[in-house]
């Protein structure tokens, strides 16, 4: 399995992703975005969490334009998988690779710490090996994750099952950090070969760090 | 000529940064704030000097950049 990272100035997670799928056996590259093209050869393409372009204008908006986002939309269409973890949701939604936008957190605070989320749905390769309404302990690191859709998109969203994630409490009951519609903390897009979450299943992989509830996540990508 | 943007988020979406300077003015025992909402103003310098070409060229650079149409709306004036 190749894993290709996506890296803008700013970025700031892509070794931490780099070590995280090296630890489940997958040959990785870390991609500069001045590159223009993605090798025919690459199984699972990531846009890490950081803050690309320093997040001026509003987070992921100039990284979009940036000459990797042509090939990563195109790789998109021709049906490989898309992986964004913080910025990388940020990022895919600017683009419109997936619907919807992440706002400032409703309380106006950056919030860094560990939070639960219940999978919703494991229909796709993402969460496919996990059980629905399974709980998971993973970091979340933003000031933008307010995850916003209308009323109309958000219906349309759970009747494909792309909402994937909704944060919530260790024993599953609703918990919304930041605002988002719906407590939602992750969703794909209709083909299911998108994924957006903003919290960061790389930095759960040890149990000595305070989770390994990571690695599930990541490995739904290593079955094909 | 130069061009101001202003873009701000769509009625009906929360403004959490206009709510909270709302109960800071409110603190400050400011009254007869109804509503606060926060925006951001972007002015360019234009090289183009017809009026109609230069909306045209900052309504393209709205929709593509300035402005995430799903959740903000944007204003333009002109002056030459």
């Amino acid at each position: 399995m190749k894993v290709a990272i996506v890296q803008f100035p700013g970025t700031n997670c892509d070794y931490d992703t780099e070590y995280a799928f090296k630890e489940l056996g997958c040959e990785t590259q870390i991609l500069w975005h001045q590159n223009e093209s993605i090798a025919s050869d690459i199984d699972l393409l990531v846009i890490a969490g950081g803050f690309s372009y320093g997040d001026y204008l509003r987070s992921g908006a100039i990284a979009r334009f940036s000459p990797i986002m042509k090939a990563v939309s195109e790789y998109a269409k021709d049906g490989g998988k898309v992986l964004g973890i913080c910025n990388g949701f940020q990022v895919l939604t600017e683009s419109h690779l997936l619907p919807g936008a992440l706002k400032r957190n409703e309380h106006l605070h950056f919030l860094s710490k560990h939070h639960h989320l219940k999978v919703v749905s494991n229909s796709n390769t993402f969460l496919g090996k996990m059980d629905k309404d399974e709980v998971v302990n993973i970091p979340i690191a933003h000031h933008d994750g307010n995850f916003f859709v209308d009323a109309d998109t958000l219906k349309e969203l759970y009747k494909n099952e792309q909402v994937l994630l909704h944060y919530c409490d260790e024993n599953g009951e609703i918990s919304n950090p930041n605002g988002s519609v719906d407590s939602i903390a992750g969703i794909c897009n209709a083909e299911k070969n998108v994924f957006g979450l903003m919290p960061h299943p790389e930095r759960a992989m040890e149990a000595i760090l305070g989770s390994q509830d990571g690695r599930k996540m990541l490995e739904g990508f290593l079955n094909d | 000529m130069k061009a101001i943007v202003n873009i701000s988020l769509k009625a009906g979406v929360l403004d959490s940064q206009g709510k909270a300077v709302h109960h800071a003015l409110d603190a400050l025992k400011f009254e007869g704030v109804n509503d606060v909402r926060v925006g951001k103003q972007i002015v360019l310098n234009l090289a183009q000097t017809e009026k109609e070409k230069a909306l045209t060229e900052v309504t393209e650079m709205c929709e593509s950049l300035l402005a995430n149409t799903v959740i903000e709306d944007y204003e333009i004036e002109l002056i030459s």
